[in-house]
């Protein structure tokens, strides 16, 4: 198979997915007790006859369901997510300003853990029972069972009370009005903590896969026939062992894309990150569905596109991909 | 169970008791399980009645863990709070469990277009963000104990599905699940009795496995304003407490370390069923 023909294929199935989703937004708004224009205006209280006459218009609530799922999709294909009646701005407009810092938080966390995790994880195989070892079955243990809120707080006090260096709330100083390489600095400053909170709950995951996966990769002929070519040990766990174990590493590195997300809501809400999960964590307590189902929908599209990148790389770190099938 | 399914568990059990931490987690557990059943008889407060000056210090007066940001006991809260957590945790991780078996089993057993089918829904349900669908699962139909564990269960299962339908393509090839065909069980038989209790092993850790990550969920929710606002819950408290952190760091800490403690020891049980079931792995 092809390569254009491979991606053409994926990114008709991402297409079919996101689709999916806007099914399901309209069936949630459908399936919630009340009237769905009440649902799509939210509780907002002080509501008129008159703008929920217009809901019923603009969504044609009273055409048959059929009728009005293909007008909901049809709208959403055209990037019109509807009004937020919080913020009274287009709902895709609204996400689209928060879009960039989510990414940003979340790939930021994501590379973090991965380098510094694959480390450990290859330090460690090197003695299967050594000290490291210990720590990376403990470590991988805490940072699981530590709900990721919590590592936020407890690193805002200790970064805000006992050794203040990096800032704990926000993406960039409250009167910064720098421009270009400042700004970029300033950001990547408020990012530390943040990304590093996130980062924890995957570090320990990342580390113990490739411990476990280079502890594999060693024990197999062609490291044998390394060593006994002569060549160094640096060079035969960096080049030969951990080029064929990184492939376990680079699958999970995709499934753990929705986690990924989802930790980066509740980080968000904790450093005051102008993302997307601030903006659902808004929502929700304003009871803005249009945001909320847009957040979700523009969330699960971010899912589809790392789904779709992790694809492509996976054929081309493992060639055995793109030549045969399966 | 028949006698022959009896000897394995056994020969497990033995092996998971040899396994020093996965046995400290075991003892761990039940001593929070008893404190969350018993605690409250013998140590009978209201967790909302407000005992004492707003954020005072642990110990402070007698209250071993201070108060809150209203001056209510958090140790009550603690000791109240936690029968919710476990509840949710406990009740989404069955329905988590229940229908990834189900999605699972008909997909590996059947093969063809109802594993095309299933495994495409399964695709399906991991691109959804689960804490943010649970989140408007949740907003929609308003919180209760009853939606949170629903939202949650309808989030976690796809893993679940995955792993039991893997064991099923296994196992359905195995020369047994053929002399059982052969003597002429049905479909049902043995997809529950035949091949069921042999996915069992990797299926109970997983379960165990998802019991601390459901009761990170609830937390999780609780933290965001998303619990049931009739009961005290310890996500809820630090979410409560969180804009007065820098003025006091135990109204959050507390709370936090208590689910800390119990997903703990919940994988550490988990760990240890994985070890005795998989005795290869041991060396690792």
């Amino acid at each position: 198979m092809g390569s254009a023909r491979y991606i053409v294929q994926r990114l008709i199935y991402g297409l079919i997915l996101m689709i999916g989703v806007v099914v399901l937004n309209f069936f949630l708004i459908h399936a919630a007790p009340g009237d769905a224009a009440e649902v799509i205006a939210g509780e907002m209280g002080g509501i008129t006859e008159e703008m929920m006459a217009q809901i019923r218009a603009r969504y044609g609530l009273d055409q048959p369901i059929i009728v009005q799922l293909w007008t909901y999709l049809s709208q959403i294909l055209t990037g019109d997510l509807g009004m937020s009646y919080h913020f009274n701005r287009p709902v895709t407009e609204l996400i689209l300003q928060r879009l960039g810092p989510t990414i940003l938080l979340a790939l930021s966390a994501q590379i973090f853990a991965m380098i510094i995790g694959t480390v450990l994880g290859v330090l460690a195989s090197r003695k299967p029972n050594g000290p490291l070892s210990g720590f990376v079955a403990v470590f991988s243990t805490v940072g699981y069972a530590a709900p990721v809120f919590w590592t936020g707080l407890m690193l805002v006090i200790l970064f805000a009370v006992v050794i203040p260096i990096f800032p704990v709330e926000g993406m960039v100083s409250a009167r910064f009005r720098g421009t270009g390489w400042a700004y970029a600095m300033n950001v990547l400053w408020h990012l530390v903590l943040p990304a590093a909170t996130l980062g924890i709950l995957f570090l320990a995951q990342y580390a113990r896969l490739s411990r476990a996966s280079m502890i594999e990769v060693l024990g197999a002929d062609y490291i044998r026939t390394a060593r006994a070519k002569g060549l160094g040990e640096g060079r035969v766990t960096f080049h030969h062992a951990l080029r064929n174990a990184v492939l376990p590493i680079l699958t999970v590195a995709g499934i753990q894309f929705g986690n990924l997300i989802s930790g980066a809501l509740l980080v968000e809400t904790v450093f005051n990150w102008p993302g997307m999960g601030r903006l659902a964590f808004d929502s929700v307590l304003r009871r803005d569905y249009p945001t909320l189902l847009g957040v979700l929908f523009f969330a699960s599209a971010v899912v589809v596109i790392a789904n779709l990148l992790t694809d492509l790389s996976y054929r081309y770190a493992d060639p055995r991909i793109r030549t045969g099938g399966r | 169970m028949t006698t022959q399914a009896i000897s394995p568990l056994r020969e497990a059990w033995m092996q998971f008791l040899r396994n020093k931490p996965a046995v400290f987690g075991l003892v761990l557990l039940s001593a929070i399980i008893l404190t969350i059943l018993y605690g409250r008889f013998i140590f009978s407060g209201d967790p909302y009645q407000i005992v004492w000056a707003p954020l005072s210090p642990p110990g402070e007066r007698g209250y071993l863990f201070g108060t809150d940001f209203l001056g209510r006991d958090i140790l009550t809260g603690i000791l109240k709070g936690g029968a919710p957590t476990l509840a949710v945790g406990v009740s989404a991780a069955v329905l988590t469990v229940v229908i990834g078996i189900v999605m699972g089993a008909l997909a590996g057993y059947f093969g063809g277009w109802m594993d095309d089918l299933l495994m495409r829904i399964t695709e399906f349900f991991q691109v959804l963000p689960a804490l943010l669908f649970a989140m408007v699962l949740v907003t929609l139909f308003s919180p209760s104990l009853y939606t949170i564990s629903f939202a949650i269960g309808i989030v976690s299962w796809p893993p679940t599905a995955r792993l039991t339908r893997a064991e099923f393509l296994r196992i359905r090839e195995l020369e047994y699940v053929t002399a059982a065909r052969s003597i002429g069980a049905g479909n049902a038989r043995i997809i529950f009795k035949v091949i069921l209790p042999n996915a069992l092993p990797p299926l109970i850790v997983s379960a165990a496995l998802t019991v601390g990550v459901a009761i990170l969920f609830e937390a999780g929710l609780s933290f965001l304003g998303l619990g049931d606002p009739n009961t005290v819950s310890w996500g809820l408290m630090i979410g409560q407490n969180r804009n007065f952190l820098l003025e006091a760091w135990w109204p959050v800490a507390i709370p936090g370390l208590a689910i800390f403690v119990t997903v703990f020891a919940v994988s550490l049980v988990g760990d240890g069923l994985n070890d005795a079931f998989n005795p290869k792995l041991r060396s690792r």
